[in-house]
Parts: structure tokens; C-alpha cells; sequence
């Protein structure tokens, strides 16, 4: 479906997606990388090694949730900005998304945003809880937002409500 | 007397890393390239490259062209010298090309030349397509990110490859509303991670589409699209209108071989590699053995690739003339294994396909001389 769509199904996005007690025990990234393109930044930016060396550059990434810290410096090294940053044990029923985020101007902390799904979808009001800008070999900004905790596998963007009239 | 030893035309990023290797050798270079600044097409690509982090994954496009350039500019003045808004004219088979420069013409003599001159972006034929606002993508992008004036503030976008895709984004991110990308093929032909990118961003991506028709007064007011039948043909009655006032073609590119005509050089018809290419080998050296071709020019694919074939032409073409140094045979053989490493998953189907005509070079798809003859 992926390819004719450009959504990944539920299906498809289960390979990246830790156990349930893995998921209790803080971040962890989730890469969203489903095709088999000749690019290896994900693993190459991991200090842990949670990313597993290639045998062929095109593989898909597989990730060793156990050694996975969360610390996120994969997020802004992913070419294809395919990696998310979860929280899911930031309480108060929210989990947390850290995103790249490649717009102008870049949200602030503590401003309402719209949150979207893979589909561009509108399905709430979160909260901008960071910002910062990162990656070594070239800056991405990081946004991260915090969202009702049963939504935490279907938001993965946002639009800013300034600017959303115009869309 | 010849004027330089090897000459290299085009200094996008095929040339620019051909350039460096083959001065780094010690050969005396000239890079002629037609515009002001260095880098091609990289200067308008401020997305992030994929590839291996040891080398260029992960930098933007525009970011590899500044460290290209820079390295250039350190070399001149020694072995390596650079022309920069000079356009080759004329070509002859005596080792010898024409540019214009400055509104003069001047002549260079050389040993080797490595051509790398790109290629240029296909149209599509419809009725309309005349109107301003019809635009290739990649002259959008150019428009947009090097000169900072955006065509337009509603856009279509035909063609969901990586051009359509990335192009898209960008508009998204100059603050342009783009209502949808079509596709006549069944699937998304560019990387996923960027299609995925464009539908978070709400743009839906419609395969089996195509455009019929541009309607406007004097500009592109409207865009007639339809649904495709598996036969390529359109759907009675799945015509819809849209209000834009760009239509967006990226819908591939042809590789700019003209100059190499002039002088009656082998061309092979191969469809997966972009149409009419000069032959070549797996160093890039044509049916003439001073001649040599990479990049886009060679076959259609993308940067990452066109810097190895760059680096591998600079390196042979310099050996040729006698700059010979322990350890480049080893070199120059690592970049065949990453060339093919690189080409190793699915999506270099086309690209491998398009190879291995050009070795099994068949009757029927070679052609001689003149492609219009």
C-alpha cells in the first residue's frame, strides 16, 4: 500500500514499533524507513549501536530497542526525516514526539499547535514542549510535541495555527 | 601544443569531482562550466543527501557544492584552472573544443576531455502547454531556492518521482499551496520517505493521473486533470478542474549529449538510462578513447552516483597521460565496488538494466553518429 499511497499501514509501521514493556521504560526512536534505499546516516549516527551495521547499504534499518537511550541524535541525521523520537512515559496520560521540523518560522514553546497524521489529517491541539536545532552534518531543526497518549502512532507532524488559514 | 592536459566541461557534481581527482594526480585540469557558480544542480538542492555518512549522506545538496567549490578555488592557481561562464560551442574530433566567453570565442586543445553536462528536463505534450505557468520542475526549483522568486502560489505537480516529490516539498516550504502530485504510473516512483513527507503536509498523491488539458486567458488559470486506465488511457468522465496557476512538470530528463554529436561519437538508445546516451565502459571512456562521459550525460540517475563516476573518469583520464601513483589502481577499484554497492537495491532496477545493455550493446539499440540522422 505504501507505495501507491505514501501512508504506511498499521501493518507495516508493527516492525518498527518496540514491545509493549519497552514502550513503558522510556524514549525510543521509531524509524519509519520502509524501503530499501542506498542510505546508512541512522546507523552511522548511533552511538550505542542500536542500529544494526549494514550488510547491504540499501537494507532496511533494524533497531535493538534494548540499547536504543532515546537520545535522539538519529532524528536529525535521517535524510529522509523517517525518524521520531518517542516518549511515551512523560505521564499526565501525554506522550511526547520529537520531529524534525524543515519550516519557517518554527513554533515556540508552549504554543498551540495542530497536530497531524500521516495523512496531513487535523486531529487535535497539542503543545510545543521544545525546540532545538541539531544534527551534525547538517542542521534540522527538532520540535517536540506533547500528545494524548493514545494518539502517540498516528501524529506525526503539525501545522502552526498562524498559518494554517491559508492552507 | 595543447593547452591543458585534461579538460572537463560541466561543473556540476560529476565534473567537479573529476576535476579535483585528476588534478590531484598532478594533471594539468581545465573545468569549464556555463554558469557563475560552481555545483550544477546542487545549488538549488537544499535537501538532505542519502548515501554513506562516511561520505556526503546526510549534507545538503547546496552544502556539498560550497565544499566543492572550495576545494576547487584551493587548488587553483596550480595544476587546476576553472572557467566560469564559459559555454562550450563546438566540438571537433582533433581535441579541440570551442567556448564562448565573454562574447568572444576561444579555443582549447587538450590530451583528455570529461564530459559532464547533465541533462536537461523532458516536456510533455498537451493542449495549453504553452501558457506561462507551465513550468519543469527543476526550473521551479532553480527559480525558488537560487534566485528567490516563487512563479507562482498555487501549484499542480505531474510527475511523482524524486524531482515532483522533493519540489513539492520545497514549495510547501517557500509557503505555496500545492493541491496535489499525479502520476500516470500504477506506483510512486521516487523514495517513499519523501512521499511520506508531502502526505503528512496533506498532499495527496494520485497514480494513474494524468493532465489533459491547461486552460487560461493569457496564463495557466486552470488545470484539466483525468484518472488513467492500465492502458494509459483516460477515463471518461474522472476529469476534474483545478485552480492553479503552475503546472509543475517532472516528468524526467533527457541526457545532454548534443556537443557530443558534433564530432560523430557512438550513441546507444537505452530507455532506462534516459534515452540517447554516448556509449561507454565501466571507467566511462566512449567509443574515442580521449573522451569520457559521466554524470546524468551517462545515464540518468543522481548525484551521489555522479560523483564516483566523476572521481573514477578524473583518475583514468590523468593515468592516461602518465600520472601514475601507487595505490590508484586500488582506488579506482573501490569505486567500482561502491558504485555497485550503491546500486544494489531495488531501486537501481532501472539503472542496472540500462548497464548491462550498454555492456551486452546489442544491433538493434546502438546507433552511430548522428542520433537525428
Amino acid at each position: 500500500m505504501l507505495e501507491k499511497t505514501g501512508v504506511p499501514t498499521k501493518e507495516e509501521l508493527k516492525r518498527f514499533i518496540p514491545s509493549k514493556k519497552r514502550r513503558c521504560e522510556g524514549p525510543y526512536a521509531m524509524i519509519e524507513c520502509f524501503e530499501e534505499i542506498p542510505c546508512d546516516p541512522c546507523y552511522a549516527a548511533c552511538p550505542f549501536k542500536a542500529v544494526k551495521e549494514f550488510v547491504n547499504i540499501n537494507d532496511l534499518p533494524e533497531i535493538d530497542f534494548d540499547r536504543c537511550t532515546g537520545c535522539g541524535l538519529c532524528v536529525s541525521e535521517c535524510p529522509g526525516l523517517a525518524i521520531f523520537l518517542i516518549d511515551e512515559t512523560v505521564g499526565n496520560n501525554q506522550a511526547s514526539i520529537s520531529m524534525p521540523y524543515e519550516f519557517q518560522p518554527l513554533p515556540e514553546k508552549g504554543e498551540s499547535v495542530l497536530a497531524v497524521d500521516r495523512e496531513g489529517n487535523i486531529v487535535g491541539e497539542v503543545i510545543v514542549d521544545e525546540v532545538k536545532i541539531s544534527g551534525r552534518k547538517a542542521k534540522t531543526p527538532m520540535v517536540t510535541i506533547l500528545v494524548p497518549l493514545n494518539q502517540v502512532m498516528d501524529i506525526r507532524h503539525f501545522y502552526l495555527k498562524r498559518l494554517n488559514e491559508r492552507r | 601544443m595543447k593547452d591543458t592536459q585534461v579538460l572537463v566541461v560541466g561543473g556540476g557534481p560529476a565534473g567537479l569531482m573529476a576535476a579535483l581527482a585528476a588534478s590531484n594526480l598532478g594533471a594539468c585540469v581545465t573545468l569549464i562550466d556555463r554558469q557563475e557558480t560552481l555545483g550544477g544542480q546542487l545549488i538549488k538542492q537544499t535537501h538532505k543527501f542519502f548515501g554513506t555518512y562516511k561520505e556526503q549522506a546526510g549534507v545538503r545538496g547546496i552544502d556539498i557544492a560550497t565544499r566543492l567549490s572550495e576545494e576547487i578555488k584551493s587548488s587553483e592557481n596550480g595544476n587546476l584552472k576553472t572557467i566560469q561562464g564559459g559555454e562550450v560551442v563546438a566540438f571537433y574530433p582533433d581535441c579541440t573544443i570551442i567556448y564562448s566567453h565573454n562574447q568572444t570565442l576561444k579555443k582549447i586543445r587538450y590530451d583528455r576531455v570529461i564530459f559532464a553536462t547533465g541533462a536537461s528536463e523532458r516536456m510533455l505534450l498537451f493542449p495549453g502547454n504553452d501558457l506561462p505557468g507551465v513550468y519543469a520542475a527543476g526550473a521551479i526549483q532553480t527559480l525558488m531556492n537560487v534566485n528567490g522568486v516563487l512563479p507562482g502560489d498555487t501549484y499542480l505537480m505531474v510527475g511523482a518521482g524524486n524531482i515532483g516529490l522533493i519540489v513539492s516539498y520545497q514549495l510547501l516550504q517557500a509557503g505555496a499551496r500545492v493541491i496535489c502530485v499525479l502520476d500516470a504510473m500504477p506506483k510512486i516512483g521516487g523514495y517513499l520517505v519523501h512521499a511520506s513527507k508531502i502526505r503528512r503536509m496533506g498532499i495527496p498523491i494520485y497514480l494513474r493521473h494524468t493532465i489533459l488539458e491547461a486552460r487560461g486567458e493569457n496564463k495557466v488559470e486552470e488545470a484539466v486533470i483525468t484518472a488513467l486506465d492500465n492502458n494509459l488511457r483516460p477515463v471518461p468522465g474522472t476529469e476534474k478542474v483545478l485552480k492553479v496557476d503552475v503546472i509543475s512538470l517532472a516528468v524526467g530528463l533527457n541526457p545532454l549529449g548534443e556537443l557530443l554529436e558534433q564530432c560523430g561519437l557512438k550513441f546507444v538508445y537505452i530507455p532506462e538510462l534516459g534515452g540517447f546516451v554516448p556509449f561507454h565502459d565501466e571507467f566511462m571512456r566512449t567509443s574515442r578513447k580521449e573522451i569520457f562521459v559521466v554524470g546524468d550525460l551517462a545515464g540518468v540517475e543522481e548525484a551521489t552516483t555522479a560523483m564516483l563516476q566523476g572521481r573514477l573518469a578524473g583518475l583514468v583520464a590523468a593515468q592516461d597521460i602518465g600520472y601514475i601513483r601507487d595505490g590508484v589502481d586500488r582506488e579506482i577499484e573501490r569505486i567500482l565496488e561502491s558504485l555497485s554497492k550503491y546500486r544494489a537495491g531495488p531501486k537501481s532496477f532501472k539503472i542496472k538494466e540500462g548497464i548491462s545493455k550498454l555492456k551486452t550493446n546489442d544491433k538493434q539499440s546502438v546507433i552511430e553518429g548522428f542520433k537525428y540522422a
